[in-house]
């Protein structure tokens, strides 16, 4: 018993420092020694990335947080990309930046409160979910100053940021209504909530505004973490002669991609199927064999710009702020050359032009 | 009284305690390899606890749903069900109170005590259904009680979609202040932290847990059937009508902890992805606490205090969480592992060893 209890413990001994390899390097990024990840992918800025110029502000002696839903903050999402904002203003101003991670629901207020109680000029509550949790601190702590992403908190001293996925979907949908060569093109989503809704409704408007001929399959999965959901909504809509798909539906688009993939390997050159990636450039996670380009959601763009604007003395507390095209929120990545000609690419930046001016308003979802 | 200390201390409470000291020196040790301070970190910890009055009242809002899970497992278990449940019965404890809260106008004194008693029947009928299961067709409990937990959250999932919805906001509309079982006054001295009545419940649940099971003729009974269930019909105990009693009453508990979230913590439900953990956490509690009233307590004060503190080392010593899950993955095993063998080895050998003795 003696024995076996030692070899038992060794081997937890040797386990847990293996584990511990492992995850220390996973977390080079974390809290601890945020000296890497800072511009976490210069590539997948959008062209005009305004706030890269503008790094000179001094944001020493400044402090910011953000709080994570329980995705956690390597969701290889909006968490992730929020993060990386804020790693990207500490190493251009010089500010300190710290995060969160919240386990279960009860801990959103709870870690909120712990950076406003210690004075953080700005707590970030990051996704749709913080909306109460947020709303609570801001009340009971009129002195401090919160954000939230992908909500609308009516308070004060709370800076509310939504997008306008609309709109970068309807580009994406030009570059797949101009390259679709069955003139059937697919939408896969996630659950049917009004920010995956303004996705659809913007790739739907943006295909038929330089393609009317072209046919939209949408197909909602209901769930963002079944990627063989997404597989098997992916082989329908391929099988039924598509040959671009858009998704939007997190996790359940691996599923999206994992199709295109398979079927790429068999399919003469001429029947090649494409997906367009959504929130980060997920060509560089899938490739560029079957990414044909993405609809980024600068998270990361938000948070630095709105805790820039902290440091300057111009936060917008109390208001809603939408950032779109005009912003350069959302959109194509660079990567996006490769893949799309350039008479396409020029169609889009000529729509993007005119979303920007007002000439065209893209239908959208409350 | 005597009896309730022997049953505590008859297996040691140094077993626990070793395994909590291990527990915290391998979590160092990772710490030390992963290039951070062990010793700043765990005095994070318990600053964050008792550093101040609104993280000590938070972190008796975060022992009291695994306080009511932990005593719902552990009550299973003496009578001899293996209630892997109670996260299911959780969140039918949450949604029956949600319905009561947000569907029914009353007054106070009425509103919030029928919340808190639909949504522990709700609870225990959860508990019921593998009960009966089990009682009228032998289908083991340990399957069931996992499989009603997904059934659980869908079905939750789908009343608050369908009937509670709050327009855009993902969650049901909030519960009436009357049926809240928020504290005002403490709220307000502890610096607005989320104080309500469910610690009291909790503290009362385990008196209840005592008293029923060592005091009642029934609670004889039921424990009698956990020990041998055989021996229990031959001494003319109804083994079936037990088992679904313990069921209900351990469903019940377990609801308890889904009311208070509700009632004192949220005021609403959400759609939720995922499972919370409460109930898993409570089988840990239930087996750190040797299925004893008063290990429970302790046992859930142990997992409340790690779990709100580890916030606590990522904020003061910059910890990662995932070297924080580590640590206190490594203090439940060691805190569990001891239990778990025991009790297998009882499983096997149990039997042989009983005649020989006898």
């Amino acid at each position: 018993m003696n024995k076996t209890a030692k070899l038992f413990t060794g081997i937890m001994l040797v386990a847990s420092l293996t584990l511990t390899a492992c995850g220390a390097k996973n977390n080079n990024g974390g809290a601890a020694s945020p000296s890497e990840s800072p511009s976490a992918s210069p590539s997948a800025s959008p062209s005009a990335s305004p706030s890269e110029g503008a790094g000179t502000v001094d944001g020493k002696g400044f402090k910011f947080a953000m709080v994570t839903d329980v995705g956690g903050v390597n969701d290889k999402s909006f968490n992730q990309s929020a993060w990386e904002g804020l790693s990207r203003l500490k190493d251009d101003t010089g500010a300190s930046v710290k995060y969160l991670e919240s386990k279960e629901a009860t801990n959103y207020l709870t870690n909120l409160n712990k950076f406003v109680r210690d004075d953080y000029n700005l707590t970030w509550g990051i996704g749709f979910l913080m909306g109460d949790a947020v709303k609570d601190a801001a009340t009971k702590n009129p002195k401090a100053h919160l954000a939230i992403i992908d909500n609308e908190v009516d308070a004060p001293n709370v800076a509310s940021i939504t997008f306008a996925e609309n709109e970068g979907s309807f580009l994406v949908g030009v570059v797949a209504g101009m390259m679709t060569k069955s003139n059937k093109i697919g939408f896969v989503g996630g659950i049917d909530i009004p920010v995956i809704k303004r996705f659809e409704l913007g790739f739907v408007a943006g295909v038929k505004a330089v393609n009317p001929d072209a046919k939209v399959t949408v197909n909602y999965t209901g769930a963002f973490d079944k990627a063989d959901l997404g597989k098997a909504a992916a082989a329908s809509i391929y099988n039924d002669g598509a040959d671009i798909i858009f998704h939007a539906a997190g996790g359940t688009g691996n599923g999206v991609f994992n199709e295109a993939k398979e079927r790429n390997k068999s399919a003469k050159p001429d029947k090649k199927v494409w997906v367009i990636g959504v929130d980060k450039d997920q060509s560089l996670e899938f490739g560029d064999d079957v990414t044909l380009t993405s609809m980024l959601k600068r998270v990361d763009e938000a948070v630095y710009r709105i805790s820039e604007q902290m440091i300057e003395g111009n936060f917008p507390a109390g208001k809603n702020t939408t950032l779109g095209l005009k912003d350069d929120a959302v959109g194509l990545p660079e990567t996006s050359t490769k893949n799309v000609p350039k008479e396409v690419l020029d169609k889009v930046e000529e729509y993007k032009q005119k979303i920007v001016s007002g000439e065209i308003t893209v239908p959208t979802a409350k | 009284m005597n009896k309730l200390i022997r049953a505590f201390t008859k297996d040691s409470a140094l077993v626990p305690l070793v395994a909590i000291v291990l527990g915290l020196i391998v979590g160092a040790i990772i710490m030390l390899i992963g290039g951070y301070d062990p010793i700043l970190a765990y005095r994070s910890l318990l600053e964050t606890v008792f550093g101040n009055r609104y993280d000590f009242g938070e972190t008796l809002t975060a022992i009291t749903p695994i306080l009511f899970t932990g005593l719902s497992v552990a009550f299973a278990f003496r009578t001899g069900l293996f209630n892997i449940g109670a996260e299911g019965q959780y969140i039918m404890g949450m949604t029956g109170a949600t319905i009561i809260g947000v569907t029914v106008h009353l007054p106070w004194y009425i509103h919030a005590p029928l919340a808190v008693v639909v949504g522990a029947i709700c609870g225990g009928i959860w508990g019921m259904i593998a009960g009966y299961l089990k009682a009228a067709r032998g289908v083991n409990e340990v399957i069931t009680t996992i499989m009603l937990n997904w059934i659980a959250l869908h079905l939750a999932n789908y009343l608050v979609n369908r009937f509670l919805l709050e327009p855009g906001k993902g969650r049901s509309y909030m519960v009436d202040d009357s049926a809240s079982a928020t504290i005002g006054w403490l709220s307000r001295f502890m610096d607005d932290a989320r104080m309500h009545w469910g610690m009291f419940f909790a503290l009362l649940c385990v008196i209840f847990f005592y008293a029923f099971l060592w005091r009642t003729k029934q609670g004889f009974e039921l424990r009698v059937v956990g020990s041998n269930a055989d021996a229990a019909a031959y001494a003319g105990i109804n083994v079936n009508s037990g088992v679904v009693k313990a069921m209900f009453i351990s469903g019940a508990l377990a609801g308890l902890a889904g009311v208070f979230q509700v009632l004192g913590v949220f005021h609403n439900q959400v759609i939720a992805a995922s499972h919370t953990g409460h109930g898993f956490d409570g089988i840990a509690v239930a087996l750190l606490g040797g299925n004893t009233p008063l290990g429970v307590l302790l046992g859930a004060i142990l997992f409340g205090t790690l779990s709100y503190g580890a916030a606590g080392m990522s904020f003061g010593a910059d910890v990662p969480p995932e070297i924080i899950r580590i640590v206190i993955g490594s203090v439940i095993f060691f805190v569990a592992a001891p239990g778990i063998i025991r009790w297998l080895l009882k499983r096997v050998s149990g039997k042989k060893r009983k005649e020989e003795a006898i």
